[in-house]
């Protein structure tokens, strides 16, 4: 089924996805690779506040190019996910994360982080960068600057196309 | 002897990486608009759209077809009349790739230490050199860009050499099955079998230079190639392996001699932005 909606999530519209729906979503969400995911992991171990509020949000595995002058961002496609299982339960769990995007499959460790809580796993088009860039409006660094293509970056989607991959009831096309 | 200078090597490597970032070689834009069209998955349909729509934006737009702009590896030959004035190869190649993926707007995406600190050098060096002396007086210069993302689902094997043929089928199947959607399939398949263990890796990589599909010039290799090609395509792991019927675009394999207890085999993936550029100086 295709489906439109646009960040923050509600918990409903979690539960209202199903694995292999296609997904059009706009909206703001957040960038984040190991590095990033790692920091983030550490500062909450160490009670210090995120510098992202990720309740209701999505992190999109992604790290991208420069960006052109006239353009807000390179090409942006998604990085392979399974590098982010160590740490996505966490967010999962401690920040009411409710979306990933990204590439590739999950721990079932992070599955069932997304079953207990609410969250499904999107697939972006692996390798379609300049296509995925095309869908971005607006692209600023948040956090972690020095990490170079691996800081936090706030993006503003227009009408990404995705699919859901893993939704919140553990059902998987993987 | 011919004399070509450092200056001329840089500024043809810096358009390398422009043109390898941006431009879907022929072969390989042919390979997915065949796949596309034996695709009856509806959901990987969708992505051979999205795919072929990419490579025309990235084209027109110049913009790099995937954000993971790579580990600039060249593959060079030298002919043996050929002196470079101004500075060593590596020097020239590696100051055209510092040029190359600034001027393109190029992810950087080398970390200077493996293990430890793992910090960005920020212009994408050092490059991968693999270098070998020919006749002549002509520089060759090829470079395949690559990304993390399939790279990091190679694999290698010494296998026994009583494991023999059906071995290196079921490693390879294997190999590319277990890597799911991670290297961006539908991916061209690069096997090294023979030689020794860095030499198989070596052939693995070299093998994902060939026009896609092309087939080994030794027909029994040919024959094996489309064995395992069938079965990794049996497997419906499909495009971004969400399922589908393409899982591979070809299957490329190399071989050389080898020693008389080994049987070593190497994988390396391409995923389907499969870049390659070259230059003849």
């Amino acid at each position: 089924m295709k489906k439109i909606m646009r960040t923050p999530f509600t918990i409903e519209d979690i539960r209202s996805l199903r694995a292999g729906d296609q997904l059009i979503l706009s909206g703001t969400v957040y960038t984040g690779r190991d590095a990033a995911h790692k920091r983030l992991c550490g500062m909450l171990e160490k009670g210090e506040t995120l510098p992202v509020d990720l309740a209701g949000q999505a992190i999109y595995f992604v790290g991208p190019c420069p960006a052109p002058p006239g353009r807000p961002i390179g090409s942006a496609g998604p990085t392979t996910s399974g590098r982010m299982d160590a740490y996505s339960p966490v967010l999962i769990k401690e920040c009411g994360l409710r979306a990933m995007i990204g590439k590739g499959g999950r721990s079932q460790e992070v599955i069932d982080a997304m079953k207990e809580h609410g969250c499904v796993y999107l697939a972006a088009t692996g390798g379609a960068g300049a296509l995925i860039a095309n869908s971005i409006t607006r692209a600023e660094v948040v956090a972690f600057d020095d990490l170079g293509p691996e800081a936090i970056y706030k993006l503003e989607l227009d009408s990404l196309p995705l699919v859901v991959a893993i939704d919140a009831e553990g059902n998987s096309l993987l | 002897m011919r004399t070509i200078t450092f200056e001329c090597i840089k500024e043809a490597v810096c358009r390398l990486c422009g043109q390898a970032a941006c431009d879907l070689p022929p072969d390989v834009l042919a390979a997915l608009k065949s796949a596309a069209g034996r695709e009856k998955n509806v959901l990987a349909q969708v992505f051979f759209e999205q795919y072929l729509l990419n490579s025309e934006i990235a084209g027109k737009e110049r913009l790099p077809l995937c954000q993971d702009t790579g580990f600039a590896v060249f593959f060079v030959a030298i002919g043996r009349e050929v002196i470079i004035d101004g500075g060593t190869l590596s020097e020239a190649i590696n100051a055209g790739v510092r040029e190359g993926y600034k001027k393109y707007y190029l992810r950087k995406s080398i970390v200077s230490d493996p293990l430890f600190d793992r910090k960005n050098t920020f212009d994408n060096t050092p490059a991968i050199i693999h270098l070998e002396q020919v006749p002549g007086d002509q520089l060759h210069i090829v470079l395949a860009p690559k990304g993390g993302g399939s790279e990091n689902m190679s694999m290698l094997k010494m296998l026994k050499p009583s494991q023999g043929r059906a071995g290196v089928v079921d490693f390879v199947v294997d190999s590319v099955v277990s890597a799911g959607g991670n290297p961006c399939p539908p991916t061209i398949v690069g096997v090294g079998i023979g030689g020794t263990m860095e030499h198989a890796a070596f052939m693995a990589k070299k093998a994902l230079l060939r026009e896609v599909g092309r087939p080994s010039h030794d027909s029994r290799y040919a024959e094996l190639e489309a064995e395992i090609l069938q079965k990794i395509n049996a497997s419906g792991v499909g495009a971004q392996g969400l399922g589908g019927d393409v899982t591979a675009l070809a299957v490329h394999i190399e071989f050389h001699p080898c020693h008389l207890a080994s049987l070593p085999v190497a994988v390396n993936l391409n995923c389907h932005a499969a870049r390659h550029a070259e230059v003849t100086l």
